[in-house]
């Protein structure tokens, strides 16, 4: 017996919607948690997951349908080896429920459960919630709530920044946005940056029109700045990353004091040609690509990418390294970085900054890698947090060096310190596996003579 | 080896029992091991029989000034050292009992002895062969005895034990610890205390109180070295009110012990030296986790200057060991140790908890007069480059005050100029240790000043002088 998929309804006081999308064809095999379809409203778009298996016999209401009924049959699923043929019965459009605003929805006791996601305003980042979890912004009977739960600080630190807290979901009790959150959406923008190219992500995600936006500020009072391919770019990637990539962060904080004097040492060492130039200066940042690699070879199960069938291992450690040009960023990679002395990664990342600034690199020197390295300690950023930048598994948001007071043999004593935060891709790097690629990467800052051998 | 416990824990102090509760809670079969008293150093030998003599303290210094109230005392006052200890003992016999109860309840199992983890999964638990400070808490009914217990997971919250300089090293007779301090025979007349944290200044203050001549020795340059310069510098001021003499930026260099006195040869920040006498001394400068005949080399569990390495969820770096509380790390705080053992029990019962933020942990010393504080202090808070706005109100300006006859005290609020984040509360006088919660929970909702100034603060109490501190961080002050 086929089983109906209904039109769902936003809210209880929503009536009809638009059959955007089909995203299945009829005849494809459904497996629970495929979107079978793209519900607008005027407010939101939602997708309509399925939980059943099963293969989509009859798509009842063709894409582009505006005005469909809530509750109404829109399409078909059968087991696999049921009769395709959908029965006359349930193949006929049901009325919507009577009696309109607010009517209670019939039990659908055999029909499809339809697990509707949250509305626009929480769909960008929402982060994995327990079920019993009421979502940010959404209310227990799933009423998009018109209240977003924010603690005062973060209410002002958005409002200052000019952040709309819609576009951020909440890591507080009951999902409510704290502080934190809206340090991670601000600093989150700027961190990464396009690799490759990409197609459109398979579900385009539901924003708010354009119109809607603009009708926010003063006609004038606003240039109009279209977006060129690269702001594009990495819009959609990031957006895409910190939709599907379950990050979490570790931050440790690295003792500089060994690695600035044989920095010294080995800058003071370069020879130097008839102009008194010396033929290399290594930068902290050449190290840090350097101590990155070398980690991630000492903790191999972190050098690794992730794809739904298989963990691709990787044998060489290809370290990403942001930089920033005007309009964005872009990353290229420094290849096997840990078989390269740090004077040749120093040539290597000078040549790739002019091109880059240029907008000359070649696609092969931005594309693959496996981590990548985001620096803002040269703006005086103390700490912030990165979106890995798919393929890679990690990204390294590297803050400033400075100095702090530390209790060495319980003493104050004075200490060039530099917070590091790895973001991880939680599907392929677990907990420990990232905490010990982070104390291997710790380890050979601080211990920095074991990257010249 | 019978079924193996989901959660052993090593250590009954306030850490261990409260995670072996929460543990018992979420349904896990969970043992405490503990080699000499429920309850650990807080409940037998710290927080509560320090409070319990800080109490008597306190009311023989109100006796003593019974005058000011318009009360008189007929006769002499005096105080009776034995019958001061005792009540000392029995408050914490009655908590320590409570815990057995608690633990029983919740059909936690106790092992008495002391534990080495054999490997991961299994704690061999042998007779303790350390000496039992006297006069020692009973051990509970119903224990389990030395022997091999296999556990899942292994929670080390084994805390931490006075610390030693060299050239000071407590005797137990002329040089105290907390723990001699706390049951003394008789009061000396004299006492130096070296060092002048939490510990140190408490046991200074009731000593003074019993009237005993104090002198407190530091070698940083302000006391209580935690603590927000100005309210340190303001209980400063009290403390040499009541007659102390305060030596900061100074060190012990010497120390001769003599038949009934200490002669302690100290050294100032400019090289001067002089010589101080005193019956009595105690040594108060910090404490060291205990980490020692655990296993944990054998089983590579990292620690740093007597430390276990944990991460926020109390994890060492080896699966299935964690550490909570002192023994892993400041600050040494048992409201910090339950927290960190109920986060731990959570992350392994997969509940995703809050780590723990360090920043906002309150310290609170019970001194004469009292001080409590949570988050940045100002000098921290400008190091850390952030713009402040500050507030301060004395408790002169607040009506509950005077009436206490407690005019001498003084909030003081630290705010984010930018954001109107509080950064840090900073308080001194009567009472503040029961005041200060109120900006710990202000701090952990995040909000701004605007909260706390629209917050109605009920009157007449001291509270209202945490209200007018933040109005006057914003300029609103009504009472100055």
């Amino acid at each position: 017996m086929p089983i109906d998929i209904l039109m769902p309804a936003l809210s209880p006081t929503m009536e009809k919607g638009n059959l955007a999308r089909w995203l299945k064809k009829e005849g494809d095999k459904i497996k629970p948690g495929d979107v079978l379809a793209e519900i607008e409203t005027d407010k939101a778009t939602m997708e309509v997951e399925a939980i059943d298996e099963g293969v989509l016999v009859k798509i009842v209401v063709p894409e582009g349908t505006a005005d469909v009924p809530v509750n109404d049959v829109i399409g078909l699923i059968a087991g696999e080896r049921e009769d395709a043929k959908p029965d006359a019965a349930s193949g006929l459009p049901r009325p919507s429920a009577a009696g309109g605003l607010g009517a209670p929805q019939p039990p659908q006791q055999s029909s499809p459960r339809q697990e509707s996601v949250p509305s626009q305003e929480t769909l960008a980042t929402a982060p994995p919630t327990p079920a019993n979890t009421p979502r940010p912004g959404v209310s227990l009977d799933g009423q998009p709530s018109l209240r977003t739960f924010a603690s005062p600080l973060a209410r002002r630190i958005a409002k200052e920044s000019e952040l709309d807290l819609a576009s951020i979901s909440g890591s507080g009790p009951h999902g409510r946005i704290v502080e934190r959150d809206v340090r991670a959406a601000l600093a989150h923008a700027p961190a990464a940056a396009p690799t490759q190219d990409t197609k459109a992500p398979a579900v385009p995600l539901p924003r708010p029109p354009d119109e809607l936006i603009r009708k926010n500020f003063a006609p004038g009072s606003f240039e109009e700045i279209p977006h060129d391919s690269m702001r594009t770019i990495i819009a959609r990637r990031l957006v895409e990353a910190s939709r599907t990539i379950p990050h979490f962060y570790l931050t440790a904080d690295c003792n500089l004091d060994a690695l600035t004097s044989l920095r010294e040492a080995i800058n003071a060492a370069a020879p130097k040609d008839k102009e008194g130039k010396p033929a290399y200066k290594i930068s902290v940042n050449d190290f840090i690509v350097k101590a990155l690699a070398l980690a991630l070879i000492r903790t191999a199960d972190a050098n690794v990418t992730w794809t739904e069938s298989a963990m691709l291992k990787h044998k060489h450690a290809d370290i990403g390294v942001a930089v920033a040009i005007p309009g964005g960023l872009i990353t290229p990679i420094v290849r096997a970085a840990e078989t390269k002395k740090l004077s040749v990664i120093s040539s290597e990342m000078k040549d790739f900054s002019t091109r880059a600034r240029a907008r000359r690199l070649r696609p092969e020197e931005y594309q693959g890698g496996s981590t990548a390295v985001s620096n803002l300690g040269m703006f005086g950023t103390k700490s912030f947090s990165a979106i890995i930048n798919p393929p890679h598994a990690t990204i390294l948001a590297v803050g400033a060096a400075e100095q702090r007071v530390i209790m060495k043999d319980g003493v104050p004593a004075a200490a060039t310190l530099m917070s590091v935060t790895l973001s991880c891709d939680h599907r392929a790097v677990d907990g420990v596996v990232g905490a010990n690629l982070l104390a291997a990467f710790k380890d050979l800052i601080e211990h920095p003579a074991g990257m010249l051998v | 080896m019978a079924e193996p416990y989901d959660i052993l824990v090593i250590g009954g102090g306030p850490g261990g029992y409260v995670a072996a509760i929460r543990a018992a809670q979420l349904g896990f079969k969970t043992a405490v091991v503990e080699r000499e008293h429920l309850g650990g150093i807080c409940l037998n030998w710290g927080c509560i029989p320090t409070k319990a003599l800080l109490r008597s303290a306190e009311i023989f210094h109100y006796l003593n000034h019974a005058k000011d109230y318009g009360l008189k005392v007929d006769g002499k006052i005096g105080f009776d050292t034995a019958a001061v200890v005792k009540r000392s003992r029995v408050v914490s016999a009655q908590l320590n009992n409570g815990v057995g109860f608690l633990l029983k309840k919740n059909k936690v199992d106790v092992i008495w002895g002391e534990a080495t983890i054999a490997k991961p999964g299994e704690v061999w638990v042998g007779v303790s062969t350390k000496p039992v400070m006297q006069p020692p808490n009973p051990i509970p009914k119903g224990i389990l005895g030395a022997g091999a217990y296999a556990a899942k997971n292994i929670i080390v919250a084994t805390g931490a034990r006075p610390r030693a300089i060299p050239g000071i090293e407590p005797d137990g007779k002329l040089i105290w610890t907390y723990f001699e301090a706390m049951v003394p025979e008789k009061f000396p007349k004299s006492l130096i205390v070296v060092g002048s944290g939490a510990i140190g200044v408490e046991f200074a203050s009731f000593y003074r109180s019993m009237g005993v001549r104090v002198t407190i020795v530091e070698i940083l340059p302000q006391i209580l070295p935690a603590e927000d310069a100005e309210i340190a510098a303001h209980a400063r001021k009290r403390f040499e009110k009541q007659g102390m003499e305060i030596l900061t930026s100074t060190k012990v260099t010497k120390i001769e012990r003599k038949g009934d006195s200490v002669v302690a040869t100290i050294e100032g920040s400019k090289g001067a030296t002089r010589t101080l006498e005193a019956e009595r001394m105690i040594s108060a400068v910090g404490v060291a986790g205990n980490v020692e005949d655990l296993g944990l080399e054998t089983l590579g569990v990292k620690t740093e200057r007597g430390m276990i390495i944990a991460d926020g969820m109390g994890r060492s770096n080896v699966p299935g060991v964690y550490a909570i509380g002192d023994v892993a790390g400041p600050p040494m705080l048992a409201h910090k140790a339950e927290h960190e053992g109920v986060i731990c029990v959570e992350a392994i019962k997969g509940l995703d908890p809050r780590p723990l933020d360090k920043t906002m942990i309150p310290g609170c010393t019970y001194c004469n007069p009292q001080v409590a504080s949570v988050g940045l202090t100002e000098a921290k808070a400008k190091e850390l480059g952030i713009e402040v706005r500050i507030g301060r109100f004395p408790f002169i300006g607040n009506g509950k005050a005077i009436a206490l006859g407690e005019p001498e005290g003084l909030v003081k609020t630290i705010f984010d100029a930018k954001t109107g984040k509080l950064l840090g509360a900073h308080m001194t006088g009567a009472e503040v240790t029961e005041l200060i919660q109120g900006f710990v929970i202000a701090m952990n909702c995040e909000t701004t000043e605007a909260e706390l100034i629209n917050s109605i603060f009920p009157h007449p109490t001291l509270s209202e002088t945490m209200h007018e501190s933040v109005l006057d961080a914003y300029g609103r002050v009504i009472h100055l």
